[in-house]
C-alpha cells in the first residue's frame, strides 16, 4: 500500500473519528480537519430558539472532541472556518426553499458545495491530494467504464448514497470513503480497538444547524436576526377538486404527505398534495392523491454515465427513508430527466433529491421540480 | 524538521536566563511572600526586586507596579477599577478584545462607550480623541501598539489631550513592551498594562502600572496584596521571571537590540516582496514595533496558509488567536478599511529575541513555495490572473 498525505473530514462523530485512526494506524500522513460552519450561538435564544447551544453540530463540544481524537492519534488537527460560503450555499437556499413551498436537504447543498468542494480546495493546498471522510459509501474507479463510480456501503442501513449525488468524477477521484465495507457496529469495535474515547457516543440524526429539528422556528430566528421579514406567504387551503375549505398561515409550514396541522377537520383524512408556491395553495386531498407516477429531476448529476443517449431502466430513491423504486429514466431536456416510476410512488416532494441507482451503482440524481 | 516560530506576538518562550531565575521558587524558595517568618522575608525580598525591575522598564517607581494574572486582567482591572455606571469610556476600534469587550460590559452596567475609528494605516488620529471628550468622560483607552500589525499609535499625543482635558488615559503597552522604550510620564499615562508571556516570561504572569495617587477599585476582593489592589497570593515564580524578563528586555533595549530586529524583520519583508507578487505591508507608512509585520496577499486564504507552513513547519498566524481554534476575521484589518477577502488573505510574521537569521533564511525558502500553491488550487486567482 502506498503512503500518502490525506486530510480527514472530522465532525467529533465515531465515523470520521475512527477513519482518522485507521488510516494513521495504516501509517498515512494524516492531517484533521474540522470544519467551522454555522455558530449556533448566533441564534440561541431568538425567538424560541434553545438557549443552550450545547451539543450541537459545529458547537465547541463537537470541535473539542474531534481535537481530542486528533490528539491521542497523534495527528495535526486545524479547524477551518468556512461560515460565510455555508450560509449563502446552504442556510440561504434552506430558507428559501422552504419559502418557496419545497422541502430541502441541506446535507446535501453541504457536501456538493463545502464538504467536497472548499474542504477538498484547502486539504490540496496544505499538501493533502486526497480527503477521507466517514460517509457510509463506497467509491471506486472503473476501468471498463473509464469512470469513478459511487457504489452503496456494506451496510445498507447506513447508506449516504443519497446525500451524495453530486459528486464530480473530479471529486471522487480525490475521495477515500474508508467505512464503506464496514457495519456501524463494526465502526464502534474498531473505535474502541483504538482506544477512542467517543466510541458510544450516539448518533447525530438531525439537520445540523436546526435544534430539535424544528425547521419553522430556525427559519422565524434566521429571517429576524437578519431583520428581513418571513414573506407572507399565507393562503388558502385547496381541495384537489379546486374548493376553498379553509386558510392557512404560510406554505413554509407545509411539506407534502403532510397530514398533521390542516388546521381544517373533515370525514375522511386530508393530506397536503401539492404547494403551490405561485399562488399560496396548499393543496389537500386523499391519500389516494398523493401516488404519482412520474416526476422531473433537474440540475442532473450524473456519475456512472457521462450523458443519458436513451430510456435506462433504474431503481430511484426520491427521500432519504426510500426504498428505490424501478423506473425508467430518460432525458428532458438540458439538466433534466424525466424519472417514470413502474408502480406510483407516495408522495413526491419537490426540493428533495431523486436518486437513481443501478444495483448498488449511483448513477446520478437531480432535484425533484 | 526544523521547526521556525514566527508568531511571537502570540506567546514567545521562556529565555533561558528567565527560567533559571524563577525555578528556585517552586522547590526550595517557596514561602508566602506575606509571612512573617524567613521563608516569607525570602521570597518577599524576590517580589519587590522584581517590581523594581518592571518598573525600570516603564519608567515609574515601584509601588506604581501591580502584578496581575496577565494583560487580560491588567486592562480589565485599569478599566473596571476606574470608571462606573454613568461615566463615558472612549476607546478605539483596533483594541485587544480584553479591553473592547471589557468596555462593552461596562456598557451593559450603564456606562457611555464610545469606540474611535481608525484610519488606512490603523492610526487613532487624536483629533477624534478631542472630539469625542464629554463632560462626563472619564477615560480614554488606546493602545500603545497594536498586536496584529505592529503599528505604534499616537498614545503621547492622546495622553496630552486626556490630561489637559483632566480624563485618565490608560494604554495597553502588552505588544509595545519590551520591543520599544517605554517611559509612563512621556506617554502621560495613567494605567498601563504589560504581559509576561510577550516578553520571554511564562504565561500567567502580567502587570498594571497605576500613577501614584490614583485610586482603583480591585476585581478581586480577598488578603491586602499588592496594597489591598489586588488580592490573592503572590504568583511568585512568575513574577520573579516577569522581573528577569523586563530586566533583559531594558538592557536589550539600551543595547539597541530593537534595530537588529527591525532588521531581521525588513529582510524577511523584503524577501517576501522580491519573490511574491500581489503582496503588501498592512499598516505600511507608520512606525512599527520592530518585530512585527502583517502582509496581505491577495487571492489566498490566510488559514489556509498558516495550515500549510505549520504543516512545514513555520509557525504564523492570522491574527488575534481565539480560543476555540477556529479563525475570525480580524476586527484590526476590518477596521483598518481592508477588503475583507484581503483581511482573509492576510498573515502576521512576528519575531522574538531567539529567532536566528536561519529561521529567516527558512521562512523565506518556504512561503514563495506556499503561496504560489495556493494561489495555484485556488479558483479565484485563475480567474483574475486571465483577466488582467
Amino acid at each position: 500500500m502506498t503512503r500518502e498525505t490525506i486530510a480527514v473530514a472530522m465532525s467529533g462523530g465515531v465515523d470520521s473519528s475512527t477513519v482518522a485512526a485507521m488510516l494513521r494506524a495504516d501509517g498515512h500522513s494524516v492531517i484533521g480537519l474540522t470544519m467551522q460552519l454555522w455558530n449556533q450561538r448566533r441564534l440561541a435564544g431568538h425567538e424560541g430558539m434553545p438557549e443552550s447551544v450545547q451539543g450541537r453540530c459545529c458547537s465547541l463540544d463537537d470541535v473539542y472532541d474531534a481535537r481530542r481524537v486528533a490528539q491521542q492519534i497523534g495527528i495535526p488537527y486545524y479547524v477551518v472556518n468556512h461560515e460565510e460560503r455555508f450560509e449563502r450555499d446552504v442556510i440561504r437556499p434552506f430558507v428559501e426553499e422552504y419559502v418557496s413551498g419545497r422541502t430541502p436537504i441541506p446535507c446535501s447543498l453541504c457536501n456538493n458545495h463545502l464538504k467536497f468542494d472548499q474542504l477538498l480546495v484547502v486539504a490540496r493546498q496544505i499538501g493533502a491530494e486526497r480527503v477521507a471522510t466517514g460517509h457510509y459509501a463506497r467509491a471506486a474507479f472503473d476501468e471498463t467504464r473509464g469512470r469513478w463510480l459511487l457504489k452503496r456501503p456494506a451496510d445498507s442501513s447506513k447508506d449516504q448514497t443519497y446525500f451524495l449525488f453530486g459528486l464530480t468524477q473530479e471529486q471522487l477521484s480525490r475521495t477515500i470513503f474508508p467505512l464503506g465495507d464496514m457495519t456501524k457496529p463494526e465502526v464502534r469495535g474498531l473505535a474502541r480497538q483504538h482506544g477512542l474515547a467517543l466510541a458510544e457516543k450516539p448518533d447525530s440524526q438531525e439537520i445540523c444547524f436546526v435544534p430539535g429539528g424544528d425547521y419553522k422556528r430556525f427559519i422565524d430566528a434566521y429571517l429576524g436576526e437578519q431583520g428581513e421579514a418571513l414573506p407572507d406567504t399565507a393562503g388558502d387551503l385547496v381541495t384537489t377538486n379546486g374548493e376553498v375549505i379553509g386558510e392557512h398561515a404560510g406554505i413554509h409550514n407545509f411539506t407534502v404527505g403532510q397530514r398533521k396541522g390542516l388546521g381544517v377537520a373533515t370525514g375522511s383524512p386530508l393530506y397536503v398534495i401539492q404547494i403551490s408556491g405561485a399562488n399560496r395553495q396548499v393543496i389537500v386531498g386523499g391519500e389516494e392523491r398523493l401516488y404519482s407516477r412520474t416526476l422531473r429531476a433537474r440540475r442532473v448529476n450524473l456519475i456512472s454515465v457521462e450523458g443519458l443517449r436513451e430510456p435506462m431502466r433504474v431503481a430511484v430513491k426520491i427521500r432519504h427513508r426510500h426504498e428505490p423504486a424501478p423506473a425508467m429514466i430518460e432525458r428532458a431536456g438540458d439538466d433534466e430527466i424525466l424519472v417514470t416510476f413502474d408502480q406510483p410512488q407516495r408522495a413526491i416532494t419537490p426540493g428533495q433529491a431523486a436518486v437513481f441507482y443501478d444495483g448498488d451503482i449511483v448513477v446520478g440524481g437531480g432535484w425533484i421540480a | 524538521m526544523h521547526r521556525v516560530y514566527l508568531d511571537n506576538n502570540a506567546t514567545t518562550p521562556v529565555l533561558p536566563e528567565v527560567f533559571a531565575a524563577m525555578q528556585p521558587y517552586f522547590v526550595e524558595q517557596f514561602g508566602n511572600a506575606s509571612s512573617i517568618h524567613h521563608h516569607g522575608q525570602h521570597t518577599r525580598a524576590a517580589v519587590e526586586d522584581a517590581r523594581e525591575s518592571v518598573a525600570a522598564l516603564l519608567g515609574c517607581q515601584a509601588p506604581e507596579i501591580i502584578f496581575t494574572s496577565g494583560g487580560t486582567e491588567a486592562d480589565n482591572l485599569a478599566i473596571a477599577g476606574l470608571v462606573s455606571a454613568g461615566d463615558h469610556v472612549i476607546t478605539s476600534s483596533i483594541e485587544h478584545h480584553a479591553v473592547l469587550l471589557a468596555c462593552k460590559h461596562l456598557e451593559e452596567i450603564g456606562v457611555e462607550v464610545t469606540v474611535l475609528p481608525v484610519d488606512g494605516r490603523s492610526l487613532v488620529d487624536p483629533a477624534d480623541v478631542q472630539r469625542a471628550l464629554r463632560p462626563n468622560t472619564k477615560l480614554v483607552s488606546v493602545m500603545m501598539a497594536n498586536n496584529e500589525t505592529g503599528v505604534l499609535l499616537p498614545v503621547e499625543e492622546i495622553g496630552k489631550i486626556a490630561t489637559e482635558a483632566g480624563v485618565y488615559f490608560h494604554t495597553d503597552a502588552v505588544q509595545a513592551a519590551a520591543k520599544v522604550a517605554i517611559d509612563v510620564n512621556r506617554i502621560g499615562c495613567h494605567t498601563l498594562s504589560i504581559s509576561g508571556h510577550k516578553i520571554h516570561a511564562p504565561q500567567g504572569i502580567g502587570a498594571l502600572y497605576v500613577r501614584k495617587g490614583i485610586q482603583i477599585r480591585p476585581l478581586l476582593y480577598g488578603g491586602r496584596h499588592e496594597r489591598s489592589r489586588r488580592a490573592g497570593t503572590e504568583n511568585v515564580p512568575g513574577i520573579v521571571a516577569l522581573g528577569k524578563a523586563a530586566q533583559l528586555a531594558k538592557e536589550a533595549l539600551d543595547r539597541g537590540d530593537d534595530k537588529k530586529m527591525a532588521a531581521m524583520r525588513d529582510r524577511l519583508q523584503q524577501g517576501i516582496f522580491a519573490q511574491v507578487e500581489d503582496a503588501g505591508v498592512n499598516g505600511d507608512n507608520t512606525t512599527r514595533v520592530p518585530n512585527t509585520t502583517n502582509i496581505h496577499f491577495d487571492h489566498i486564504d490566510g488559514e489556509a496558509m498558516v495550515i500549510a507552513l505549520d504543516l512545514k513547519g513555520v509557525a504564523v498566524s492570522t491574527g488575534a488567536a481565539c480560543s476555540s481554534g477556529a479563525i475570525e476575521p480580524s476586527h484590526v484589518l476590518v477596521a483598518m478599511g481592508l477588503r475583507p477577502d484581503q483581511a482573509r488573505a492576510s498573515i502576521r510574521f512576528s519575531l522574538g529575541k531567539q529567532t536566528s537569521p536561519e529561521d529567516i533564511d527558512v521562512a523565506l525558502a518556504l512561503v514563495p513555495e506556499v503561496v504560489a500553491r495556493l494561489r495555484e488550487l485556488s479558483p479565484v486567482y485563475k480567474k483574475t490572473a486571465l483577466r488582467s
